[in-house]
């Protein structure tokens, strides 16, 4: 160990009430962006893993799937619905993928930023209050799913799946499924002490809606009972609406799809403000 | 490891007690519950620019509840509190931009890199990238982490942590400093460099706020404390002032056999203002100590061993609680 030496000399001036560290402090990014600007930050760090899991997989799925099973199903039965399987299969899983994605995101990283990185404690230190924490998240989880969407979206093209302008709107349409997930997961996710309830979650809930909402089927072919359950399905909605967009079939039902995904999302903001002030400010 | 600097020729900020200014942070009757506990019971304070002001006491005193309301994360059950001549209620938000927050548990990103810490941070406070840069730099010579700017915090030991932890809550350049227990966990060596960063940001006028449950921490860096105990102030004033008040100049610590010191300490009652019967010493309050120790040799006892010194918070903490601060 070697011995202080007081490079800068004791009582310089420099550091403390200089004022051009206060005069710079005072810019008006709103508190939730700054919130969300340090995920962003973060996400440089592990962007390629996250572009593995949550792009490169389902193209995956949409070749083997879409184009190898697809033929097979089109021979048979003439594509699904009217289109070829790849066409009917890419939105689903575009769907399902935000879905993923937005469970995902709202879960480990919450808990982490209240248990293990204790971020939002640092992000509280801070002149950012706890809803500013929750939109922060939640606004980049939003950023995410953009990003993801338009690269998916992208790929979908050059499988030649889109078939109409409608499809511009699969983009929100997408995120707002992912983040239909993302708002009541992460109020959930606040409340939880062990990661272990995430993979209930998973098993119980994602998992189900991801193969029964309509991705890689028509719900019509569920017996009835089970297709009512689909209906209620948050997937369901977000799959339909995705569906419609890029298939250009377009019909007033696509509002109501909209509406019940936007409810989810809100209920999920509300309840948020509540477990993360809970769990925060004691 | 040379000992603290002690430049009192600069004079550059030098706190000025006697300063007019409203008071940094001011209660009146702060009260904390949770569920039926009462963790802070009506307690009054006025801390002011420039001060270094502490909050000594054990562990579950209500230290740390006082400091949560002051930084404005946790409500009040009742009273008043205005920080920065602000209401926390209300503009928490405005408050906490103004402040350096050094909580008990680090918040650090572990994955990321010493300075990538600092920048993250700054930008919370909305600051220019290039002017936290350059105030990272200082902020890095003060903390004694430059050669470590780019490498990950996780390895760093726990007094770089802590070190590093100051200097983010420094980043915005605060009027108030508020440390909970800065240096609880740490090795003395650690402490050491630890308390002379903080004499140098005392030296610079920054108004510290520091919670402890080590006596010569407060001895250390406290202008003026409050002892607490149960939610309650025992005592208030200077470290000195309140030796002065509730101990003696001298102490003398005899060490008898196991078993022997109740009976001991019953002969030497004459002999000391005061005396505290421990399960492993006798203290004994005295203005002479070794005019004490004398006689309890004159007398015939033969301790183990014996000690005279100067009275510290430690013993003000006894008389007022009856017991000993760290457990």
């Amino acid at each position: 160990m070697t011995a202080i030496s007081d490079a800068a000399t004791p009582g310089s001036p420099a550091l403390f009430g200089h004022g051009e560290a206060v005069a710079s402090r005072r810019y008006a990014t709103p508190m939730w962006l700054r919130a969300a600007r340090y995920w962003g930050y973060q996400y440089k760090r592990t962007w390629r893993s996250s572009v593995v899991t949550s792009f490169l997989i389902p193209v995956l799925y949409l070749a083997a799937m879409g184009v190898a099973l697809g033929s097979l199903i089109d021979k048979h039965s003439h594509g699904v619905d009217g289109v070829t399987y790849v066409a009917f299969l890419a939105p689903g899983l575009l769907a399902g993928t935000c879905m993923q994605i937005g469970t995902n995101d709202a879960t480990y990283p919450v808990m982490g930023a209240i248990k293990w990185v204790r971020t939002y404690f640092a992000q509280l230190a801070g002149p950012l209050s706890v809803y500013d924490v929750l939109l922060g998240h939640l606004a980049w989880i939003a950023a995410r799913l953009a990003i993801v969407t338009t690269i998916y979206l992208s790929v979908m093209a050059i499988f030649g799946v889109v078939y109409s302008p409608w499809a511009i709107l699969a983009l929100p349409a997408a995120v707002l499924t992912g983040m239909a997930f993302a708002g009541p997961v992460s109020a959930f996710a606040a409340t939880q002490d062990k990661d272990s309830s995430f993979s209930t979650l998973y098993r119980f809930a994602i998992i189900p809606m991801f193969l029964f909402s309509g991705t890689f089927f028509p719900v019509s072919q569920l017996p009835t009972w089970l297709e009512v359950v689909a209906y209620c399905l948050p997937l369901y909605h977000g799959v339909a609406l995705c569906r419609d967009l890029t298939l250009g079939q377009v019909s007033w039902a696509d509002l109501g799809h909209a509406a019940y995904l936007t409810a989810l999302l809100g209920a999920g903001y509300a309840a948020g403000r509540r477990t993360f002030a809970k769990r925060l400010v004691v | 490891m040379t000992d603290v600097p002690e430049s009192e020729s600069t004079g550059t900020g030098a706190p000025t007690a006697g300063a007019v200014a409203s008071p940094m942070v001011e209660a009146h009757g702060l009260v904390k519950r949770f569920g039926d506990f009462v963790a802070v019971d009506g307690v009054d304070f006025s801390i002011a620019k420039g001060e270094s002001f502490g909050f000594l006491g054990p562990n579950g005193a209500g230290k740390t509840s006082t400091m949560r309301m002051i930084s404005c994360i946790s409500p009040l059950s009742g009273g008043t509190l205005r920080v920065l001549g602000m209401d926390p209620a209300k503009d928490g938000s405005r408050i906490r931009s103004r402040m350096g927050l050094v909580p008990q548990e680090d918040s650090l990103d572990l994955e990321l890199t010493v300075l990538d810490n600092l920048m993250i941070y700054g930008r919370y406070f909305d600051m220019p990238k290039k002017v936290i840069r350059a105030r990272a730099e200082q902020l890095l010579d003060f903390a004694q982490l430059t050669e470590r700017a780019n490498d990950r915090v996780d390895p760093l030991s726990g007094g770089m942590k802590r070190r590093l932890t100051i200097a983010r809550a420094l980043i915005s350049d605060p009027d108030l400093l508020i440390l909970d227990e800065p240096t609880t966990g740490l090795d003395p060596q650690a402490r050491h460099l630890l308390w002379d960063r903080l004499y140098r940001l005392k030296q610079d006028g920054v108004t510290l706020v520091i919670t402890t449950h080590y006596m010569d921490e407060a001895e250390q860096l406290c202008d003026r404390l409050v002892v607490m105990d149960k939610g309650r102030f025992a005592a208030e004033g200077s470290p000195r002032q309140l030796i002065d008040t509730y101990s003696t100049k001298e102490v003398v610590e005899l060490r008898f056999a196991p078993g022997q010191h109740e009976e001991v300490a019953a002969s030497l009652t004459e002999l000391a203002e005061r005396q505290e019967v421990l399960p492993d010493r006798i203290l004994l309050y005295t203005d002479d100590g070794d005019a004490a120790l004398a006689e309890v040799a004159r007398m015939g006892h033969v301790a183990r061993a014996t000690l005279v010194r100067r009275s510290t918070l430690e013993d003000v903490f006894l008389r007022l609680t009856g017991r000993s601060l760290v457990d």
